[in-house]
């Protein structure tokens, strides 16, 4: 009995070795362990072992099963990992095929670049509000300083509507509109569409964008108006950006300021963008006529405030080295998609 | 505005800078300059040189060779082609090594032209005589150059010294950007007394002496004002025995440098006095003048009048007018007659020096169409007060000229006095607007430099005439910043009370919009809001339509840009066109821009502004695709209701078969669908186009970011699936209808997962088939829970006509 134990129990060995494949392993294993297995016919012929000697055969049998078992698992588990490395290598790609994408829409680079202004505003504190783009000449132009027949109503090349009504020429109404409101302290930017009758080239539009900025509060200072625009400058610009205030003339603002940065293509060195200054003109600013205080109910003497105009386009065209203002309203998809 | 800086430090000697100092100096006090011109820049080593001898060129016909003494000891030997040179003449003479502006023909080379010693014909020639047009100028600014050849100096040029000097080009050229408010600055004198606040020099404007001889003007001529208001001051002087000639060099240089022509003596004084001071003038023939009278009046309705420039135009009664005792002999403050221009022959000259109201001239100029260097300076609105400096500057002129005989006296028709203002001056009131520390003597300072005067009694600045931009505290806080320094302001951020940085909800709802409408592969475009009448019949839109009502700009760029849109297709289909014509394929785009509506016609109130939403595209995608993206905008902006969509949305400019309006619980938010094939041509795209526009204020108003867990399923859902072939006309909105209606509680959604119409089912019929799935949120659902529901849904189908498979 024992002999036969020893024999099936190499023969099941010399079997599992030869084993190349998962299914062949299987098939020893039927073969051998099985229902109908050698081993299992053993078990079945115990009734012919005298009593006395079938605990020690039962054991005999059940160590053979498991040294069986055993060695079943441990190819097993070598064939397995072979199998796998084999499909691993069969599945090789070539990852440098191109990328299957979903075509993602792009935004426009004017609204990158609102975006970007919005985000520096909003986290000093300011809303972000809109008024109409047909507006009352009263406040696009006479709440702001600028009476019927003042020189600065042909400056700005305004579309009317009629005697009453124009397509505003600049964002500044907006800042009448929020006064009005009568809740103080203000501090908000109005970003939007402006118009001016100017043919269309490479550097004008009939129809631009402006931002317009409005603090009104106790003890606003011209210095408060440096302060806030420099800071503008270094997020929007870039850290080491440095800003220049040049006196210069607005009806609605007194002392006004025009505000040039340092040149963000050269860092002030001089370049074909600024040409050769080193400084880039972005914005005119300064701080609330008192008239125009008063115009919409606000006491100067109690209050005081600042306001800033920039010009969209020219900050997306000078930030995105974009040559023509006329690629911005074609819509291009070739020119979107760079953005 | 130019201004030469000889001219400049004529007024302030003691202003020793260079050009760049002086161009950052004055753009940070406010004087902007925009860039400068040294009119020596490409001119070296030219000197007054005498020619000595001249003799033929021994192999060239057409040159010469001259001796030049140039101051040297030895002469020089030159060769040349000039036709005009004589012995004893002295001329510009480049040395060897030396640089000229340009060519003969005027034409200027950048850097110069470099000078060397050469040979000519094998005759050695050590330098070059030079044309006013090498020396990079015009006879426009030198009249007294010969037309062709080499410029020729009065006998008692120095040989030898910088012929550059001689001439006046030793100078540099200013131009500023002044502003609208600076009417003095318009002047040279006002241009002066800021460099010599700016760089703390003293101001020495020219001393205006009396002028006349002992008659009186009165008996010459009269002048009469009938519109004061027009004219608020109206001064005349004459001038008799006139001697038309040059003026001279100096003058001639000047004006020069300002970019005007020299012409004669009588012309240049006003063109000078002009630059000057700032105060256009007038010169008549006094001779032309009927009656020896001067009217100023508004002229008649349709009156015409021959300007000195030969044209005939029309005028109406706001134009002011200068008569005499018959006709009109000048436009006031705009240009002068024909009929009274000064010729050659002038014997006695009326000069004039008014004062006109701005608006009136800007507005007549306007209506006339004719601006000119007057009525530029006119229009900004002048200082009467200085007037009568400049027209006794000007007979000052003409006496130390020797132009003519000055007649005794002015007449002054003047009648309101124009005063200067007073400010009230609070030193503590201007540190704190400006946020500084500055002393108050430091402040006074500054404005004594600009000569505004101080009452230290009632503490009041006094502000002179020519300075009316100044009239409140802000204004002075202006001067003392500019001249204490933007640059010097201390920065700070305001303080005081915090606000919340903020978009609004709008804002933040058109943000999802971008976001969505990018996600699914749309560009964001941005067109004109204005656009052309035409664009109604481009769309097909009906003749009859409210939409064709729209805000019409009166003073258009052209047609083409002369109303404000009333519906957003028109630039969109533009922008997929012009994508189309440069071959882009499968483009996507969307714009969120306004429509403006006018609330009644004719505009008298401002239109509605409804942001719009619009999409487009051609290429790869349908109007499944596009109805897509509008719902997952909806699902975004938190719109969880029901959208239906109605295929009756009867827009003329898409598909009749393919277009629906967008319908969100009962209200119609916009519309989608193919856009009509007819309209597609009319933009010469030539594949199926695809839009929806989506009205954004509806959607600001239904959206919400509040979102609430729901919790994810715990019980086993049941799937029915339901087959039905049924009649083409009935459309799936319908069944689903029914599967709403009648799914009961725990239909959980249904999904359609197959359509067919074709050879396998009969003509005219369609087949479809949903999948339902029911749920409840506390049970596993039994077959009874649903069975009812089930069994209405089919029941209604079948009413429908709707056949059901098994």
């Amino acid at each position: 009995m024992k002999e036969r134990l020893e024999q099936i129990r190499e023969n099941a060995i010399r079997e599992i070795q030869k084993s190349d494949g998962l299914a062949k392993l299987n098939e020893v294993r039927v073969a051998f362990l099985g229902k109908k297995g050698e081993l299992t016919a053993v078990l079945k012929g115990m009734k012919d072992v005298l009593p006395e000697e079938r605990p020690m055969v039962g054991q005999l049998v059940n160590e053979t099963r498991e040294s069986i078992e055993n060695l079943i698992e441990e190819t097993k588990a070598k064939l397995e990992a072979a199998e796998r490395d084999l499909k691993l290598k069969q599945e090789v790609i070539d990852v440098t095929l191109p990328a299957k994408k979903n075509r993602v829409g792009h935004r426009h680079p004017n609204t990158i670049a609102l975006e970007e202004v919005e985000r520096i505003f909003i986290g000093m504190g300011y809303e972000v509000v809109e008024g109409p783009e047909v507006e009352y000449q009263d406040y696009n132009f006479t709440r702001l300083n600028i009476p019927p027949n003042h020189p600065a109503r042909d400056e700005q090349d305004t579309f009317f509507i009629n005697d009453e009504i124009c397509l505003r020429s600049q964002t500044s109404p907006v800042q009448v509109r929020e006064m009005e409101k009568g809740r103080l302290p203000i501090r908000m930017i109005a970003p939007g569409r402006v118009f001016r009758s100017d043919e269309v080239d490479a550097t004008h539009s009939p129809s631009f964008h402006q931002i317009e900025g409005l603090v009104i509060d106790k003890n606003i200072t011209f210095a408060d108006l440096k302060g806030t625009l420099a800071e503008f400058a270094r997020e929007m610009f870039g850290e080491g950006t440095k800003v220049k205030f040049r006196p210069h003339h607005f009806p609605f603002t007194e002392p006004s300021a025009e505000v040039d940065v340092t040149c963000f293509k050269c860092g002030g060195k001089g370049c074909r963008f600024c040409k050769g200054s080193g400084w880039i003109e972005i914005l005119g600013c300064g701080m609330v006529h008192p008239d125009v205080l008063r115009m919409s109910d606000i006491d100067p003497e109690e209050y005081s405030g600042f306001a800033f105009g920039v010009g969209l386009e020219r900050i997306a065209l000078l930030k995105y080295e974009i040559d023509d203002m006329r690629l911005l309203y074609e819509n291009d998809d070739r020119f979107l998609r760079q953005f | 505005m130019n201004t030469s800086l000889s001219w400049i430090k004529a007024y302030v000697p003691e202003l020793d800078v260079t050009p760049q100092e002086y161009t950052d100096a004055m753009t940070l006090s406010g004087s902007k300059v925009e860039g400068y011109e040294e009119l020596d820049a490409d001119l070296d080593k030219i000197v007054i040189g005498q020619i000595t001898k001249i003799e033929k060129h021994p192999d060239a016909d057409k040159l010469v060779v001259c001796q030049v003494d140039v101051g040297a000891g030895e002469d020089i030997q030159i060769v040349t082609g000039a036709p005009n040179v004589k012995e004893g003449q002295k001329v510009p003479v480049v040395l060897d090594g030396g640089r000229v502006a340009g060519g003969h023909d005027g034409k200027k080379t950048p850097g110069g032209i470099k000078i060397k010693k050469g040979k000519l014909r094998g005759v050695a020639s050590n330098g070059m005589m030079c044309s006013i047009e090498e020396l990079g100028s015009s006879r426009d600014m030198y009249p007294n150059a010969p037309e062709e050849g080499i410029y020729i100096f009065e006998d008692d040029a120095p040989v030898g010294e910088s012929a550059v000097k001689a001439l006046g080009l030793d100078d540099v050229v200013f131009e500023y950007e002044i502003t609208s408010n600076r009417v003095d600055c318009f002047g040279v004198l006002g241009l002066a007394r800021e460099a010599a606040a700016t760089f703390r020099k003293e101001f020495k404007p020219p001393v205006v002496t009396e002028t006349g001889n002992g008659e009186d003007v009165n008996d010459y001529v009269k002048v009469r004002v009938e519109d004061a208001e027009l004219c608020p001051r109206y001064c005349a002087r004459v001038v008799k025995n006139i001697k038309i000639g040059p003026s001279p060099e100096w003058m001639q240089r000047r004006l020069a440098s300002q970019g005007i022509r020299p012409i004669n003596n009588i012309v240049d004084i006003t063109n000078y006095v002009m630059e000057e001071y700032g105060q256009p003038m007038h010169a008549y023939d006094l001779d032309t003048i009927a009656g020896h009278e001067i009217v100023v009046r508004r002229a008649a309705k349709g009156e015409k009048f021959v300007t000195l420039d030969g044209q005939e135009r029309a005028m109406d009664d706001t134009v002011l007018m200068i008569c005499d005792g018959e006709k009109a002999v000048g436009i006031a403050g705009i240009m002068g007659g024909e009929n009274s221009m000064i010729t050659d022959h002038v014997q006695t000259m009326l000069f004039e020096a008014a004062c006109f109201d701005g608006a009136n001239i800007r507005i007549s100029s306007k209506k006339i169409g004719l601006r000119t260097d007057a009525s530029g300076k006119f229009e900004k609105g002048l200082d009467p007060n200085n007037a009568i400096d400049a027209i006794n500057r000007a007979c000052q002129l003409v006496e130390e000229l020797g132009a003519g005989e000055v007649v005794g006296g002015v007449v002054d028709v003047y009648g309101k006095k124009k005063e200067g203002k007073r400010i009230p001056f609070d030193a503590a009131k201007i540190n704190r607007l400006l946020g500084t520390q500055i002393e108050k003597e430091e402040m006074l300072g500054y404005f004594e430099k600009l000569e505004l005067g101080y009452d230290p009694e009632k503490e009041e600045v006094l502000v002179p005439t020519f300075r009316q931009d100044l009239a409140c505290l802000a204004d002075l806080a202006e001067e003392v910043a500019r001249f204490y320094g933007y640059d010097n302001i201390p920065t700070s951020l305001p303080s005081g009370e915090a606000t919340t940085g903020k978009l609004s909800f709008k804002l933040r709802v058109e943000e999802v919009a971008r976001n969505v409408a990018e996600y699914c592969g749309f560009s964001q475009g941005m067109s004109y809001s204005f656009e052309s009448p035409k664009v109604f019949d481009k769309l097909l839109i009906e003749k009859d339509s409210k939409l064709r009502d729209a805000v019409v700009i009166s003073n258009p760029l052209g047609e083409d840009f002369s109303i404000m849109r009333t519906v957003s297709l028109n630039g969109m289909l533009t922008s997929l066109a012009t994508n189309y014509n440069r071959r882009n394929k499968n483009v996507r785009l969307y714009e969120l821009g306004n429509i403006y509506l006018p609330k009644q016609i004719p505009v008298t109130d401002l239109p509605e502004e409804r942001m719009q939403l619009t999409l487009g595209m051609y290429g790869e995608g349908d109007f499944y695709t596009m109805k897509g993206v509008v719902e997952e905008f909806f699902e975004k902006a938190g719109l969880h209701g029901k959208t239906a969509y109605d295929p009756n949305a009867g827009k003329p400019f898409l598909h009749p078969g393919r277009q629906a309006g967008v319908v969100y619980e009962g209200k119609a938010v916009g519309f989608l669908g193919e856009v009509h094939p007819q309209v597609a041509d009319n933009y010469s795209i030539k594949e199926r186009v695809y839009v929806a526009v989506i009205d954004m204020p509806q959607i600001v108003e239904l959206a919400s970011f509040d979102r609430k867990y729901e919790g994810i399923a715990k019980f086993p859902a049941v799937t029915r699936d339901i087959s039905m072939v049924m009649k083409k006309g009935i459309l799936a909105g319908e069944v689903e209808e029914v599967f709403s209606r009648e799914g009961g509680q725990y239909l959980e959604r249904y999904e359609l997962f197959d359509v067919y119409e074709g050879t396998q089912i009969k003509s005219g019929f369609k087949s479809m088939a949903y999948s339902l799935t029911f749920r409840a949120k506390d049970k596993t659902l039994e077959e009874a829970d649903y069975a009812l529901a089930l069994g209405r849904i089919l029941k209604s189908l079948e009413e429908m006509g709707i056949e059901l498979r098994k």
